[in-house]
């Protein structure tokens, strides 16, 4: 009998293509998802050294970094220098022949949402992005990691990358998610726990009770987040959620091959008895509604909590960080997070823009009105989603509540980047996505984390907001 | 790319934990497809005091003679956040040549031997105490990088072994283009998708 191996071992093991001594493989990857900033720079070299795409039809290209998201969209985008890489993505895509989902393609949206959504990504399959919240696609228990734009080159050309294998992390998380507790809080407390440098060198699994009763959505949500506490990728293993997930999605297999596919997917599970060189234990009990108030994803507490005093340092160094933090954020120790006013909301991004999240913010926006003076956004993941969102009415609810209905895209996630357009220094924004990096939405912005519930409560009263007293 | 043998150089310290990628290089200096002039933006948010470029005095790669430096000195986690290969290129263009922390984010670590960039690995005491050493010559001592050997050494010449990976280390010893390296395995490539075909169908039809 072979010995015990986890889901990534399995993975990993059925992809090597050569073994080149000390951890280090050759892996084939099924899948090379590229978008307008690291996709056209990987294409420009590789036409600059004349070399070939290897599997055009293993590869796919979206716009989603630098575009526009207002209604009525061109080419014409915020980020200074944008329209190059937008027009630069189009023309090379062409030149190769490789599938784009370009900005007017009623499948366009933020490639993370969209890999799963129109089922390109699929379990137990390899798949790379020049970005790093490609281990997203672990949620529908993909192998699947960002990497640099010469890495994307890489793939273009032989299919393959050069990896050193990661360890084996498994977090479990046990018990049941209390009222307004979401796959946001989820992750932003285990990040709390175990620090962002805490998952490093090792790919984790994440497992449980609370992890399998996720929908699939909140699954992306949880795997989205892996990178922030440095972990190579996150992945849950597929079940009969994930498989009824893909039935019919328009790249999924169909008839023979989808009943071939779904008996192997049905065997990616770690074994038993199989060893991890990490585990971590979260019983969800101890989880309340998690919102940031540094400069790190690590900075979560409980939105009825306070600002930590760096007097309470574990150490020197910690008491440094947090100190740094304080300043930028501009907030005193033990001030009540409840406290802290907003002057914008964003719900949006590669973390929190799918159905399920705009669902749980309308449920909250229904028949109220943001507080006034307050800018609210809501980018939703993809066209499909907006399309969705807009059949059930939730469109109307957040325009009727006082928020922006954008297009899908990075958005304001990432000012200068993503969207191009930041918020104004000094600006307290609580944010559906998953950097709080100082001047990440914009110079001297600060950045608060929270899910879209939390996002939406605070936005109708103009501070953070705990969601359970706010009522539905 | 030049092939990394060894380097003797000026350090800059600057020990914070979780450097991010959207710190080594904005989002907002991201407006170029080519790798090349990325140097200027490095830390540009640290760097600069304001949108024109003026330096901001207390920021250590804006004094002498860190404004020379070549080797980096960081504390866990460097590197974090953001896949942006322009953190390298904007370290490499600016003239570092190696950063040293005791630990960095895998995908900034990836990419750094792919452009000529030395990630050395060292224990967090060690990399504190070398930061102090050269802290106490106002960054006057240099420091000794050997991949040839695998070891540090400090102002006052204590030795610091490192393990790097041996693939990547081959890659920049001798500047090897990786694929080029991987193109000789087209064979082993080719068989593995013919069988990949059979075994998982759906991965190519659909």
């Amino acid at each position: 009998m072979s010995k015990p191996a986890t889901l990534v071992d399995k993975i990993w093991d059925s992809h090597i293509i050569a073994d080149l001594g000390d951890n280090t493989y050759l892996l084939h990857i099924d899948r090379n998802f590229q978008h307008e900033l690291a996709g056209s720079t990987a294409l420009t070299g590789i036409d600059k050294a004349g070399r070939q795409i290897r599997n055009k039809e293993l590869t796919f290209a979206v716009m989603d970094h630098v575009l526009n998201t207002h209604p009525g969209r061109s080419d014409e985008t915020p980020v200074p220098g944008g329209i190059n890489f937008i027009r630069e993505l189009r023309q090379r895509t062409r030149a190769h022949g490789i599938r784009l989902f370009d900005i007017d393609d009623p499948l366009q949206g933020i490639s993370h949402v969209i890999a799963p959504e129109l089922g390109i990504a699929l379990p137990g399959c390899t798949y790379v992005c020049g970005d790093s919240h490609t281990c997203t696609i672990g949620g529908i228990g993909v192998l699947a990691w960002g990497i640099g734009s010469t890495d994307v080159e890489h793939v273009f050309a032989t299919q393959t990358l050069i990896q050193t294998k990661p360890k084996n992390m498994r977090v479990i998380f046990k018990g049941e998610l209390r009222q307004e507790v979401f796959a946001k809080d989820m992750i932003l407390y285990l990040i709390s726990q175990v620090g962002a440098a805490g998952g490093i060198d090792h790919a984790v699994e994440f497992a449980g009770p609370a992890i399998n009763n996720l929908h699939i959505d909140g699954r992306l949500t949880i795997c989205n987040m892996a990178v922030e506490f440095s972990t190579r990728t996150g992945i849950i293993g597929p079940d009969e959620t994930t498989i009824e997930y893909f039935r019919g999605r328009p790249f999924a297999p169909k008839g023979e091959i989808w009943d071939k596919a779904i008996e192997y997917w049905r065997t990616l599970q770690s074994d038993p008895e199989a060893q991890f060189d990490k585990e971590v234990v979260i019983d969800c009990a101890d989880i309340k509604p998690q919102v940031t108030w540094g400069t790190s994803p690590e900075h979560s507490v409980a939105v009825d909590g306070c600002i930590p005093d760096p007097a309470n340092a574990i150490d020197i160094h910690s008491r440094l960080t947090m100190e740094r933090a304080i300043s930028y954020i501009g907030l005193k120790p033990d001030t009540p997070l409840e406290d802290v006013k907003i002057d914008a909301v964003f719900i949006g991004s590669c973390t929190n823009a799918r159905l399920s999240d705009l669902r749980e913010a309308a449920r909250i926006l229904n028949g109220r009105k943001i507080a006034p003076g307050i800018r609210a956004v809501c980018s939703p993941g993809s066209y499909d989603t907006k399309r969705r969102a807009e059949s059930e009415g939730i469109d109307k609810i957040f325009i009727e509540a006082g928020f922006e209905w954008r297009e899908s895209g990075c958005s304001m996630c990432m000012s200068g980047g993503a969207g191009g357009e930041g918020f104004s220094p000094g600006q307290h924004v609580l944010s559906t996505t998953n950097r709080n990096f100082e001047d990440r939405q914009g110079r001297g912005v600060r950045s608060h984390l929270a899910s879209p519930v939390t996002a939406a409560a605070t936005a109708i009263t103009g501070h953070i907001t705990d969601p359970r007293k706010i009522g539905v | 790319m030049e092939k990394f043998i060894r380097i003797i150089g000026v350090v800059a310290p600057l020990m914070r934990r979780n450097i991010d990628t959207d710190a080594i290089i904005p989002g907002k200096e991201l407006i170029k497809v080519e790798k090349t002039g990325y140097g200027e933006g490095l830390f540009g948010q640290w760097r600069y005091s304001d949108g024109n470029r003026k330096e901001n005095p207390d920021f250590i790669l804006n004094r002498k003679p860190y404004r020379h430096a070549t080797i980096l000195l960081a504390d866990e986690n460097f590197g974090c956040g953001s896949s942006r290969e322009a953190a390298v290129w904007a370290l490499t263009d600016f003239g570092i040549k190696c950063v040293i922390a005791p630990s960095f984010a895998s995908i900034f670590y990836n990419s750094s031997f792919k452009n000529g960039l030395l990630p050395v690995i060292l224990k967090d005491n060690d990399v504190h105490a070398i930061a102090h050493q050269v802290e106490e010559s106002d960054g006057k001592q240099m420091v000794t990088v050997d991949l040839e050997r695998c070891h540090v050494i400090s102002p006052e010449y204590q030795i610091y072994p490192f393990s790097v990976n041996d693939i990547y280390r081959e890659m920049l010893l001798k500047d090897l283009d990786p694929i080029d390296a991987t193109l000789r395995y087209e064979p082993q490539i080719a068989a593995f998708q013919d069988k990949d075909r059979i075994s998982r169908p759906w991965v190519y039809h659909y």
